[in-house]
């Protein structure tokens, strides 16, 4: 029996504040993605990565798209900047249909869309201040120029004495630090993040995301966030998209989703998440899910106390968001079927979402 | 059989030698290192997929490697002649050197820029780098310790190629270990040869590995 509260005050506010800034600008796309598909043709056979694809993602959104591992995520972060060529549809940067434009011309917007990797991927032959220059020189910008704009940016991610050292005397979240002081060079309107955080501990993990949100703040860069781990979602996200078998299955807000997962794979991605134990699934089993409503009220007990009806708690995961509990427990009820259903009837008359869970892997 | 003469034919021999193995070596980077840039870029998951480019680069490349030297040096003796107006001396042997030694050179550039891990290719394409601008500021540079190892192999490998070239005259030290060495059978002299071309061997490797390791920033 697991019990997780997840307190997250610090994280509310964050949100709030967030959700504030969105309202005051206007809901322009600057990504659009137009029934966007992959499809990969190796020696042998088809595959397809990525399957009629529509996203639409405003400016100064956070937007998550999560999924499993070889759902297509990675494939998607890379035709936003067309480092994969998609196969149909189209991409478009700030209403600029990129798919259709030249090589030279994809360069320029490219300047404009900064990526950091889950491997870094930073130059090891050159300094960390090199590494930030190399974007610059890419484009041109003078040195004098170049330099004050690197200082700027080791400032930014908090390492201005981290200039001279090369990657390799670097740890894993100093090297994504310089990784996004160099992805936020040229100014760019959209940073796009493939599993930026996957490679690190859980709390560089937190730091990063921090940065991340920071960024996203005070430079009002949209933000693009690929990865398999809800929690990085929950952390900073204003909306998500759930990809699973080259389609998205789902997308919205965050908190519309956590609370209202439709689809099956949403279901199991939000309620997977937790470092919970495999979750035993016995006959009679029933998945109860709160909302702001619900959660406050010690229902669980009273419906204990009034239908006498004794309830076993498989598993119990609570979240805080936007500074409402919620969350969802799965619940085993005796097999004697009258005090069952008098159990469920009660929960369904407090609003509470019950129903039954047959195989549904925690 | 030692006198000063033999000193003076020996040092000159030296100097021939090194003459040819880093001219040729030079030469040969010219052709070489551009091929090996070219096979890395064309192939069909490189930055610029060329399909034609890349199979003829890689059908010459290994015909020539597949003809034996001492073949090779015979067989475009008409081309050296047409180059250096002469088929004898050191400065005739750079010309089969350099044609022997340019796909050779090629190959090894190409190994060298593979290891280049490709997300440091795709972060530098992500941020708008033109082909060229990748191969200049990214493969080359990431690639440099490994060039710099590859380069000291070349070296000393076209140093052993010069030395077969004594065959037909080429002159340098195996010219020397050849014709005293071999034909007068004095033996003193071949040793004297052997021992040179095993230190101009130990010393290029030497300052090679050197180089590269001082140049090496991953670790």
């Amino acid at each position: 029996m697991v019990i997780k509260f997840i307190k997250t005050n610090k994280f509310i506010r964050c949100r709030r504040g967030r959700n504030i800034e969105t309202e005051k600008t206007s809901l322009k796309p600057i990504i659009e993605i137009k029934d966007l598909g992959k499809t990969f043709r190796p020696k042998s056979g088809e595959v397809k990565a990525l399957d009629g694809i529509n996203l639409s993602i405003n400016q100064g959104d956070i937007y998550g798209i999560i999924g499993m591992s070889g759902a297509g995520k990675s494939t998607l972060v890379r035709c936003i900047n067309l480092l994969e060529k998609p196969t149909s549809g189209s991409v478009f940067i700030d209403g600029q249909d990129i798919s259709k434009i030249s090589e030279k011309e994809l360069r320029t917007v490219r300047y404009s869309v900064g990526m950091i990797f889950q491997q870094f991927n930073l130059l090891m032959q050159r300094t960390a201040e090199k590494n930030i220059l190399f974007p610059l020189e890419i484009a041109g910008v003078d040195k004098e120029t170049a330099k004050k704009r690197a200082a700027e940016l080791l400032e930014l991610v908090g390492l201005p004495d981290k200039a001279k050292a090369y990657p390799a005397q670097l740890s894993g979240g100093q090297k994504q630090r310089i990784a996004i002081a160099r992805a936020l060079a040229n100014n760019p309107k959209i940073l796009l993040c493939d599993e930026a955080t996957s490679a690190l501990d859980p709390s560089t993990t937190n730091s990063i995301l921090k940065l991340l949100k920071e960024i996203n703040h005070k430079l009002g860069i949209t933000i693009v966030i690929i990865t398999h781990e809800m929690s990085v979602v929950e952390q900073i996200c204003s909306h998500v998209a759930i990809i699973d078998k080259s389609r998205i299955a789902e997308d919205g807000e965050v908190e519309e989703i956590f609370k209202n997962p439709k689809t099956e794979i949403a279901k199991k991605m939000i309620y997977s998440e937790g470092d919970q134990g495999p979750v035993v699934m016995g006959k009679n089993t029933y998945r109860v899910v709160f909302d702001e409503k619900s959660s406050s009220d010690s229902v669980m007990a009273k419906m204990v106390l009034e239908t006498k009806c004794l309830v076993n708690i498989l598993h119990a995961d609570m979240k805080n968001i936007d500074g409402f509990a919620f969350g969802q427990m799965v619940i085993q009820l005796p097999e004697d079927e009258l005090s069952a259903a008098r159990a469920i009837n009660y929960l369904r008359s407090h609003q509470i979402t019950v129903e039954e869970v047959s195989a549904h892997v925690g | 059989m030692w006198d000063s003469s033999m000193t003076g034919l020996i040092a000159q021999g030296t100097l021939e030698t090194l003459y040819m193995t880093l001219a040729s070596t030079l030469l040969a980077y010219l052709i070489g290192l551009p091929m090996g840039v070219l096979l890395v870029t064309s192939d069909s998951e490189g930055i610029v997929p060329m399909k034609v480019l890349n199979q003829v680069l890689n059908i010459v490349v290994n015909i020539t490697r597949s003809i034996p030297f001492l073949i090779l040096l015979i067989a475009v003796i008409p081309l050296t002649r047409m180059i250096t107006g002469t088929t004898i001396g050191s400065t005739a042997t750079i010309v089969p050197l350099v044609i022997a030694a340019a796909p050779f050179i090629a190959r090894l550039v190409e190994s060298s820029i593979k290891e280049v891990d490709y997300g440091i290719i795709e972060a530098s394409l992500s941020m708008g780098a033109s082909p060229i601008q990748v191969v200049t500021k990214v493969m080359i540079p990431e690639a440099k310790p490994s060039l710099i190892i590859g380069a000291a192999i070349a070296t000393t490998t076209i140093l052993g190629y010069s030395a077969m070239a004594g065959i037909v005259g080429g002159g340098g030290l195996g010219d020397i270990a050849i014709r005293f060495g071999y034909y007068r059978y004095e033996t003193g002299m071949m040793v004297i040869t052997v021992v040179l071309l095993v230190l101009i061997v130990q010393l290029f490797q030497e300052v090679g590995m050197k180089i590269a390791q001082k140049q090496d920033r991953r670790k």
